[in-house]
């Protein structure tokens, strides 16, 4: 099982519902986020070119905060999320400063705080929060093995890009363009 | 012309709009372990080839800093923990692929020694002491007689110690500036010339002063001859990692680094000791002082920078 998230770059409008539904799904602590929503404006005018893409955490594969952090508290979780134990994390703050997208914070309650592809949710059966609320649906979401999910059939349909992938991490949020 | 834009949602102060996780408790730390790790390295390698005699202070006085700055560095540490009541899990498992559980299990070991090492000295510095319970008494008996293996642990664990307060800023690669192996070595050489700079401090032996003011020069030349490498891997490695190098070289750092770390940290220092070698009359104190100043600035300003530099996607 390899879960992965795929964001259509050509329907997101930018509304930053995803982000809402997650903060109020998760619980998440006033002036923090999991995920985000950021613009690109490429070129000069006339000739503009605009990227929205909804970011969070990549569950990469060969992940940096897996394998900095020095307690085990960040590990991997079935189908490869990336997960933070809050009992183990003793909130030191190396996984923060390992991952290239910036996808962490530090909860006020001391541990490191990110995106679960809202695993309490799946284990249902459900799509994760982000996904379920989209109003333009650009989100798709399921396990790559599966080579009937949603994410799997529209990586097959459409191009689509990741983000540093110079880092070297394999990162799992694939960007339709 | 590219403009990124953060439309919704990234209102954290944490993070943008560069990482901004680690402040002054990290490159204090790293300071107080890499001195720490100098002096007690230089104290264990002179005692292993029997020149303890020659180097009194490196080997005995010296080292009495060591626990000092072990406990003020882990008091750092501790105050920069977030989940402070949690750090007893750095000590449940060892996972050899993250530098900070090396460090951890690394201080666990080293800490105690150096305590050790000093109790066996003590009486250079309390001439009158007594243990007082025969319990320590035995206690001290022993560590005397295994005497040379405490030296070969303090010397082998002082330079992991020294290393990898370099190593544990290299492994985040989603840093650009801290993403270089040479950060190890260098970290190790600014630590073991503060480590020498103590020495030269606290020794009143002509000699002794003498041969540590050399030690002092040649890891200096070490030292520069590092800075040029990283410099040079920097401008020849990839778009961010020239970036990187960039903020030292017109950038917002350029000054404070050169300023600070080269000039003042460095390259005054080594002056300073060749004219003293030359015998002209210098105030001993100051070399020393410089060279324990660009050694702490040198983790501040790494520290800093490399929070602020960054993949751009």
């Amino acid at each position: 099982m390899r879960y992965a998230m795929a964001v259509d770059t050509k329907k997101c409008v930018g509304c930053s519902d995803c982000v809402v539904a997650c903060q109020t799904e998760n619980n998440v602590p006033m002036g923090f986020c999991r995920d985000w929503v950021v613009e690109v404006m490429d070129g000069t005018y006339p000739q503009l070119e605009m990227e929205i893409r909804s970011e969070r955490c990549n569950h990469c594969v060969n992940s940096p905060c897996v394998r900095c952090c020095p307690t085990g508290a960040s590990h991997f979780a079935e189908g490869g999320i990336v997960l933070v134990k809050e009992t183990e994390c003793i909130g030191c703050g190396a996984c923060i400063a390992s991952c290239p997208y910036d996808a962490r914070y530090p909860h006020p309650d001391g541990y490191v705080d990110k995106c679960t592809f809202c695993i309490h949710r799946i284990k249902k059966g459900m799509k994760p929060a982000c996904v379920e609320v989209c109003p333009t649906k650009c989100m798709y979401f399921g396990d790559l093995d599966d080579a009937n999910s949603d994410v799997s059939i529209v990586l097959k349909k459409r191009k689509y890009k990741v983000l540093i992938p110079e880092a070297g991490t394999d990162p799992q949020l694939y960007f339709l363009i | 012309m590219k403009e990124e834009l953060i439309v919704s949602g990234r209102m954290n102060p944490m993070i943008d709009p560069n990482l901004n996780i680690w402040h002054w408790q990290i490159p204090l730390y790293l300071f107080l372990g890499g001195m720490a790790a100098g002096i007690l390295c230089i104290a264990a390698l002179y005692y292993i080839r029997g020149r303890e005699k020659d180097y009194y202070t490196a080997v005995r006085i010296t080292p009495f800093l060591a626990p000092i700055l072990l406990v003020l560095g882990l008091l750092a540490l501790f105050i920069d923990l977030r989940h402070k009541l949690y750090f007893w899990q750095l000590y449940t498992n060892i996972k050899l692929q993250s530098p900070m559980s090396w460090g951890a299990w690394t201080l666990m070991v080293i800490t105690p020694v150096s305590f050790i090492w000093c109790a066996l000295h003590i009486r250079d510095i309390f001439p009158e002491w007594d243990w007082k319970y025969k319990w320590l008494k035995d206690l001290e008996a022993f560590f005397n007689r295994f005497k040379k293996t405490l030296a070969w642990v303090m010397l082998i664990y002082g330079l992991i110690l020294g290393i990898y307060t370099g190593i544990l800023l290299s492994a985040f690669n989603a840093r650009p500036l801290w993403n270089t192996s040479i950060l190890g070595p260098l970290f190790l050489a600014s630590g073991l010339s503060a480590g020498a700079a103590a020495t030269l401090i606290m020794s009143k032996d002509k000699a002794e002063r003498k041969q540590f003011a050399k030690i002092d020069l040649v890891i200096i030349g070490i030292e520069l001859f590092l800075i040029i490498h990283m410099f040079m891997g920097y401008l020849a490695s990839t778009q961010v990692q020239i970036e990187a190098a960039e903020m030292f070289l017109g950038g917002q750092y350029t000054v404070s680094f050169w300023v600070f770390v080269v000039i003042l940290g460095l390259l005054m220092p080594a002056l300073l000791e060749i004219l003293e070698l030359q015998k002209l009359h210098i105030p001993g104190l100051i070399s020393p002082l410089l060279v324990i100043f660009g050694s702490l600035m040198l983790r501040f300003i790494i520290v800093y920078a490399g929070q602020v530099s960054r993949y751009l996607y």
